[in-house]
C-alpha cells in the first residue's frame, strides 16, 4: 500500500484535504460567486440580516460579509503562500547545502539562523512596518525570512543523519556525482518531513498574518482580511458577535485544517500504521500452566515449559518463546546460544521480569531460589533482585545512565537498602576493587562517557555484584567489546563465579566463550531449545542437526601452539 | 621486481580534525605501509579505534590523506579530483560491514545494483540485464530487483551488496569487516561466495576484519594493525602459526575457541604470558 | 562548568551585538526626514534641519550606531522622537506587565507539559491518546482566535473576569489576578500543546533506553526510577522546547496584550510603530532580543547542569 492510499483511508486527512480545497477555490473563483463589491459601503445596510444575494448580511458599515469574506481569502492565503515561498525557497537550498557539505556554509548558515531564532517575529514585523510603512506583502516577505530556519533546521538535520549513512559511501564509490547523489538519495529522505512541514508552517503564517491585521498593522485597512474583519468585529461584540463568527470561523477552519492534514500526511508518509483500528479490549492475561513431570527442579533457577508472547498491533498475540525448559544449580554456569532472533535473550528477560512493553510469560513457571516468579508482585521482585538474581547486559555504555556519575549510580541500590551514604559509598569503591578496576575514586567521580568501553562493563559486572546475588542473568557480556578485553572481562567472570560460587546463566552467541566458560550449554532455534548438555557432548558430539551446523560453521581452528 | 604491485600504500598518514575548537587533530594512521597484490587477499586485522577501517576509507578516497602516497597499478589515486576519482569506481569497489545501512532503505535492490552501472553511463535496459545476472551470480533470484532491502534478511543483503561491488567488475574491493554482523552460520556462506567470485575473476581482496579466524580463512598475506601502525605482516600461515609480535600473539590467545579442552590449555597459556596486562 | 557558562554568555553577547547593529542599519536605512514628519509640511527649512541636527540623524548612520551603543551600554536607549519621554524608562514602565504575563505562562505551561506529557508517556494508551489530541487541537487554532473566544466566554457572555483592562500587583493582589488570569490561560493553551508534545516522546524515548531496563534489574522501584532517572534525561529536550516556546510567546503577549487591554511592552509596540518612532522601537527590540538571550542561556546552563555530556559543546 503505498503513501497515497494510506492516505485516502485516513477521513480526518481526507476532509482537512476537501475543506482546504473548498478554501482555495472559494479564493481563486472570488469574483464569480458573488456581485457585491467587498468594499461597497451603504451605510442604510449597516449591521443588516442575510438576504437575497447577500447570504452572510452586512457588516458595520454596510458591505456585505460573504464578499468580503471571499475577497479577504484571497488576500489572507495569498499573503501566507507568499511568506511559506520565501521560507522555502531560503530554508531548503540552505538546509541541504550546510547539511551535506558541512565546514564553512555549514558554521555561517547555523550561526545565522540561531540570530533570526532569537528574533522575536511580531516585534521585528511591527518595526518593519514602522520602517516600510503599511504594506502586506513586504511584512509577508519578511515573515518568510523569520520562517525560513524551520525549514533550515528540519532539512540540515536530516541530511546531517543521512551524511553519515553507508549507502552514501557506497554511492561515491559507485562513481556517482555530487547532484545525482543529492537527487537519488537525499531528497528522496527530505521529501516527506518538508510535505509536513510545508502545512504546519502555513498554518503558522496565517495565524501570524491574521494577527497582524487583527491589530491593524497589516494593510492600510483598503484589503478586506480575516484578521481584519475579526478586529472589526470585536469592536462590536455586544450589538452583533455574528461579525465575528464568519472570519473566525474560516480562520479556524483553514488552520485546523492545515494542522490535521500535516498530521495525516505524516501518517501517510512515515508508514505508521493506522490500518486496523488497534484493539481496545484487554488481552486475556493468562498463563498457561507449566507441564510439571515430577522431575526435580534446580534450587536456583528452574524454568518449566516457558513461553513468551508480544502484543501485536492488530491486538493479537504472537509467541515467540516456546516450551523452554532450564535449570541452573548452584555454582554451575549454564550456556544458552542461538543465532539472533533465537529468543535467547527474551528468555533471560524473562527471568528478570524485564521483558520490554507489549511482552509478556504467557506460560509456564520459572523459579528463582525457590520463589515462583510469573506473576509476582513488584515489592517481592524487588527483594529478588537486590538480594538474588542480578543482571549484566551486551552493551556498556547504553546502560550506564549518562547523566549521572557512576559512583552515583553504583550507591543508589546500596542506599535504597538503607545503608548510610559514607558506607554505601565505601561498598562501592571496595565492588569497583573487586572487578580490578585500580583507581575507584577516580571512576567513581567519573560520568559515563569519561570510561571506556571494557571499564564501563566492569562497572555493570560491580554493580551487578553489589548485592551479593546468587544468580547472574549475563545478556552476550562479551559482545560489544575487543577480543582482548572480552579474554580479560572471561577472566573476571570466572574469577567472581569461583569466589562467590555464583549460578550464571550466560546467553551468547559465541561457541568459543561458551567452550571458555560453561558446564552446560542449551542450544536454542526459533524460540525452542533444540539440544542440552555438558559443553564437552554438545559441542563435541552434536546430536541436533542445528547444533551441528553451528559447530561446523565455525571457521578451522587457529593453529597457535598454546605452549611454548 | 618486474611489475607494480594492484595496490600499494607508503607511508600513509591520516588525520582526524580535533573536537571542539583550536583543537589538536588526532592521528589515527601514523605512516602505514601495506601491499594487495593482483588476484590475492589482503588481511588486515586490529580491534576497534586501532585504524584498519580508515585504511579501507583512504584507499576509497573517502578520507583525504595527510601524507604518504597510494597508488593503483603503478598510479597514485590519493590525490584526486572528484572526477578522475569517479572515473576509478571501475577498479575500486567496497563491501561495508552493516548490510542495513550499506542499502538505502527507500530504494528497490535493482536500483541500488545499476548505481554503479550508471556511474559508468550506462543505460537502464543494459544495466536492468546486467544486474539480473549480477543477482544469479550471489544466488539470489532475479525478482529480487524489484523489491525492498527490509524485505532481505541480513544475510541475503550482504549478498546484494557483493553484487553492487561485482557490477562493473573491478580488480580490487575494499571488504571492511563484510561478516561480522551475520550470524556464524551466514558467515560461513558468504566467506564461501566471496572465495568463489576470486576464483573465478580473479579480484583482489582488502579484507578488514577484527576477528583473526576469518581472516585467516580468506587471507593469503595477513597484516596485524594497532594503534594506527602496522605491527606485523607475513603470509596468513605464518602470522597466525608463528606470531613474531607478541601483540598478534595476545590477539590469538585472547579468541577463546569452540573446544573446551583446547580452549583450557589456551587460557592457561594466556594467562601465563598477559596476565596483568590491560588493554 | 564555569567555562562552558562563559561560553555561552559569550556568545550570547555577540549575538546581541550584531543584532543590535543590523536593525540600527535597517532601521535607518529609509530616508528619514524625521523633523520634517514630526513639524508638518509646512515648517520651515532651517527648523527642520535644526531639529534633525538636534536629533542627531543628520550624522552617518556609523557614528549614530556608535553614539547609541556607547549610550545603551550604559543603559541609556535614548529619548522617543513624539514624546520626548526617556525611552528606558517608558520601557521599565510597561515591563512588569509583560514580565508577570510571560512567567506566569512559563510556569503554567511547564506544570501543565510536564504533567500532561509524563502521564501520557507513562500511561500510555487512552491517556496518550487523550493527551496527543489535545496536542493537535491547542496547535490547529492560531492563538488570538482562541483568545477571541476565552474572551467572548468568560468575559462577555460568563462575566467571569473583566474583558479588559489591568490592575498591578501592588495595588490589589486578587485584582491583579483577576486580570491576567484570562490572558495567561490563553497564552498558555498553545503552549501546553506543543510542550507537551515533547515531553511525552522524551518520556517514551528514554523508557525505551537499556539503562531503564538495567536499573529495573537492580532492584530499584518503578516510580524512583521515574522521580529520579526519566525525568531528569526528558528535561533537557522538554527544556530546549520550552525555550523556543519563549520566543513564540513574546508575539502571543502583543496580542494578548492588545486583546486585554493591559499596558504591556506589546500594546507599547503597537502605539509606537504606527508612529514610526525608531527609538523607542529600537530599545524595544533591544529589550526582547536581550530577553530571549537571557532565556537560552537558562536553558542551555541547565541542560548542561542536567546532562554532562552537553557541556562539552
Amino acid at each position: 500500500m503505498n503513501a497515497w492510499h494510506r492516505f485516502l483511508r485516513n477521513p480526518l486527512g481526507v476532509l482537512s484535504a476537501l475543506v482546504l480545497l473548498v478554501v482555495i477555490g472559494a479564493a481563486l473563483a472570488a469574483p464569480l460567486l458573488t456581485d457585491a463589491r467587498p468594499d461597497a459601503a451603504v451605510l442604510r445596510d449597516a449591521f443588516g440580516a442575510a438576504r437575497d444575494g447577500h447570504p452572510l448580511g452586512f457588516d458595520s458599515a454596510g458591505r456585505d460579509i460573504f464578499s468580503r469574506l471571499v475577497h479577504g481569502a484571497r488576500n489572507t492565503l495569498g499573503g501566507a503562500v507568499l511568506a511559506l515561498a520565501v521560507a522555502v525557497a531560503l530554508g531548503i537550498p540552505a538546509g541541504l547545502l550546510a547539511g551535506y557539505a558541512g565546514r564553512w556554509f555549514d558554521a555561517v548558515s547555523s550561526w545565522l539562523v540561531n540570530l533570526v531564532m532569537a528574533l522575536p517575529a511580531m516585534i521585528v514585523l511591527l518595526a518593519s512596518r514602522a520602517v516600510l510603512g503599511p504594506t502586506v506583502w513586504a511584512l509577508m516577505i519578511i515573515l518568510g525570512v523569520l520562517a525560513a530556519p524551520s525549514f533550515f533546521r528540519l532539512v540540515r538535520g536530516i541530511v546531517v543523519n543521512v551524511r553519515g549513512e553507508l549507502y552514501l559511501d557506497a554511492a561515491r564509490v559507485a562513481g556517482l556525482p555530487a547532484w545525482r547523489i543529492i537527487t537519488r538519495h537525499v531528497l528522496v529522505v527530505v521529501r516527506a518531513p518538508i510535505i509536513i512541514q510545508l502545512a504546519l508552517v502555513a498554518g503558522v503564517a496565517l495565524g501570524l498574518q491574521a494577527g497582524l491585521e487583527f491589530i491593524g498593522v497589516g494593510s492600510s485597512g483598503s484589503l478586506p482580511t480575516w484578521g481584519a474583519m475579526l478586529n472589526e468585529g470585536f469592536q462590536y461584540v455586544q450589538r452583533a458577535p455574528r461579525l465575528m463568527l464568519w472570519p473566525g470561523l474560516a480562520l479556524g477552519l483553514t488552520s485546523a485544517a492545515l494542522v490535521l492534514l500535516a498530521s495525516a500526511l505524516r501518517d501517510a508518509l512515515e508508514d505508521r500504521a493506522t490500518g486496523p483500528r488497534q484493539a481496545r479490549r484487554r488481552l486475556p492475561a493468562d498463563v498457561r500452566p507449566a507441564r510439571l513431570d515430577g522431575e526435580p527442579r534446580a534450587a536456583l533457577l528452574s524454568v518449566r515449559s516457558l513461553a513468551v508472547s508480544y502484543r501485536l498491533p492488530d491486538g493479537s498475540e504472537r509467541e515467540v518463546v516456546h516450551d523452554v525448559d532450564l535449570d541452573v544449580e548452584p555454582g554451575r554456569i549454564v550456556g544458552l546460544v542461538g543465532e539472533s532472533g533465537s529468543g535467547k535473550t527474551q528468555t533471560a528477560f524473562s527471568i528478570l521480569g524485564i521483558l520490554p512493553e507489549g511482552g509478556r510469560v504467557s506460560g509456564g513457571s520459572i523459579t528463582v531460589d525457590g520463589t515462583e516468579v510469573v506473576g509476582l508482585g513488584a515489592r517481592d521482585w524487588r527483594r529478588l533482585r537486590t538480594s538474588v538474581v542480578a543482571y549484566v547486559p551486551q552493551e556498556p555504555m547504553s546502560n550506564l545512565d549518562p547523566s549521572f556519575t557512576i559512583g552515583s549510580q553504583l550507591i543508589e541500590p546500596i542506599r535504597a537498602a538503607g545503608v548510610s551514604r559514607a558506607a554505601a559509598r565505601q561498598r562501592a569503591a571496595d565492588l569497583l576493587r573487586a572487578v580490578e578496576i585500580r583507581d575507584p575514586d577516580r571512576v567513581l567521580r567519573s560520568y559515563p562517557h569519561q570510561i571506556s568501553g571494557g571499564m564501563a562493563q566492569r562497572v555493570l559486572i560491580a554493580a551487578a555484584m553489589a548485592g551479593d546475588p546468587r544468580l547472574l542473568i549475563a545478556d552476550e557480556p562479551t559482545t560489544a567489546l575487543d577480543v582482548t578485553v572480552q579474554a580479560e572481562i572471561l577472566a573476571l567472570l570466572r574469577r567472581l563465579q569461583r569466589e562467590r560460587g555464583l549460578g550464571v546463566l550466560l546467553v551468547t552467541h559465541n561457541l568459543g566463550v561458551v567452550a571458555d566458560l560453561c558446564d552446560t550449554v542449551a542450544v536454542m532455534r526459533q524460540g525452542r531449545i533444540v539440544e542440552t548438555g555438558p559443553v564437552a557432548e554438545v559441542l563435541g558430539a552434536p546430536r541436533h542437526d542445528y547444533t551441528r551446523s553451528l559447530v561446523d560453521a565455525v571457521l578451522d581452528e587457529l593453529p597457535l601452539t598454546e605452549s611454548r | 621486481m618486474t611489475t607494480s604491485p594492484l595496490l600499494r600504500l607508503d607511508r600513509v598518514r591520516v588525520n582526524f580534525p580535533g573536537k571542539g575548537w583550536r583543537a589538536a587533530p588526532t592521528e589515527v594512521l601514523k605512516g602505514v605501509d601495506l601491499v594487495v597484490e593482483a588476484g590475492q587477499t589482503h588481511g588486515l586485522v586490529g580491534e576497534s579505534g586501532s585504524g584498519k577501517t580508515t585504511i579501507g576509507r583512504a584507499v576509497l578516497g573517502l578520507v583525504p590523506v595527510a601524507a604518504g602516497t597510494i597508488h593503483l597499478d603503478g598510479s597514485p589515486i590519493h590525490a584526486l579530483t572528484s572526477r578522475r576519482r569517479r572515473a576509478l569506481s571501475r577498479d575500486l569497489q567496497v563491501i561495508f560491514q552493516d548490510p542495513y545501512t550499506s542499502l538505502n532503505p527507500a530504494r528497490p535492490v535493482g536500483d541500488t545494483l545499476a548505481e554503479p552501472l550508471y556511474g559508468q553511463g550506462q543505460r537502464p535496459r543494459e544495466a536492468r540485464q546486467r544486474v539480473a545476472g549480477l543477482l544469479e551470480r550471489v544466488g539470489l533470484p532475479a525478482g529480487a530487483m524489484d523489491r525492498l532491502p527490509r524485505e532481505f534478511s541480513g544475510g541475503q543483503r550482504q549478498r546484494i551488496a557483493i553484487a553492487r561491488a561485482l557490477a562493473i567488475g573491478p580488480r580490487l574491493i575494499v571488504c571492511d569487516e563484510p561478516v561480522s554482523a551475520l550470524d556464524l552460520t551466514t558467515q560461513r556462506t558468504v566467506l564461501d561466495l566471496l572465495q568463489e567470485i576470486q576464483r573465478d575473476t580473479g579480484v583482489a581482496y582488502l579484507f578488514i576484519s577484527h576477528d583473526l579466524a576469518v581472516v585467516r580463512h580468506i587471507s593469503h598475506v595477513v597484516s596485524v594493525i594497532r594503534h594506527g601502525e602496522i605491527v606485523e605482516s607475513g603470509t596468513a600461515e605464518q602470522v597466525t602459526a608463528e606470531p613474531k609480535h607478541p601483540y598478534t600473539r595476545r590477539l590469538l590467545l585472547s579468541a577463546p575457541v569452540a573446544d573446551p579442552q583446547r580452549q583450557r590449555l589456551r587460557r592457561a597459556a594466556y594467562e601465563r604470558e598477559f596476565a596483568g596486562e590491560r588493554s | 562548568m564555569l567555562g562552558f557558562v562563559l561560553r555561552r554568555t559569550g556568545a550570547g553577547v555577540l549575538l546581541v551585538l550584531v543584532i543590535s547593529f543590523v536593525t540600527y542599519l535597517l532601521l535607518s536605512l529609509p530616508d528619514n526626514d524625521v523633523a520634517r514628519s514630526l513639524l508638518g509640511p509646512d515648517a520651515p527649512a532651517e527648523l527642520v534641519a535644526a531639529t534633525n541636527a538636534e536629533l542627531g540623524v543628520d550624522r552617518p548612520v556609523l557614528v549614530q550606531y556608535a553614539d547609541w551603543l556607547a549610550h545603551a551600554a550604559r543603559g541609556d536607549l535614548g529619548t522617543s522622537w513624539f514624546t520626548s519621554e526617556n525611552v528606558g524608562t517608558a520601557i521599565a514602565g510597561r515591563l512588569p506587565v509583560t514580565l508577570s504575563l510571560m512567567l506566569g505562562v512559563t510556569l503554567v505551561t511547564a506544570v501543565v507539559s510536564f504533567a500532561l506529557g509524563i502521564w501520557a508517556g507513562v500511561r500510555r494508551g487512552a491517556a496518550d491518546r487523550l493527551v496527543q489530541i489535545l496536542g493537535v487541537l491547542g496547535y490547529a487554532l492560531p492563538g488570538f482566535l482562541v483568545t477571541l473566544v476565552i474572551v467572548l466566554v468568560f468575559a462577555v457572555r460568563l462575566g467571569w473576569f473583566p474583558a479588559i483592562g489591568y490592575i498591578p500587583l501592588t495595588e490589589s493582589a486578587g485584582g491583579w489576578l483577576s486580570t491576567v488570569t484570562l490572558p495567561i490561560v490563553s497564552l498558555s493553551i498553545g503552549a501546553v500543546a506543543g510542550t507537551s508534545q515533547q515531553v511525552r516522546s522524551a518520556v517514551i524515548e528514554v523508557l525505551r533506553q537499556d539503562y531503564v531496563r538495567t536499573l529495573r534489574s537492580r532492584g530499584l522501584s518503578r516510580r524512583s526510577i521515574l522521580v529520579k532517572h526519566v525525568l531528569r534525561n526528558a528535561s533537557a529536550p522538554a527544556l530546549t522546547v520550552l525555550g523556543m516556546q519563549f520566543v513564540g510567546l513574546l508575539g502571543g503577549a502583543v496580542l494578548v496584550e492588545q486583546i486585554f487591554g493591559l499596558p504591556g511592552l506589546g500594546s507599547m509596540a503597537v502605539t509606537y510603530t504606527t508612529r514610526g518612532d525608531i527609538p523607542v522601537i529600537m530599545g524595544m527590540l533591544m529589550v526582547t532580543v536581550v530577553g530571549v538571550v537571557l532565556v537560552n542561556l537558562a536553558v542551555d546552563v541547565a541542560i548542561g547542569v542536567l546532562n554532562p555530556k552537553a557541556r562539552r559543546a
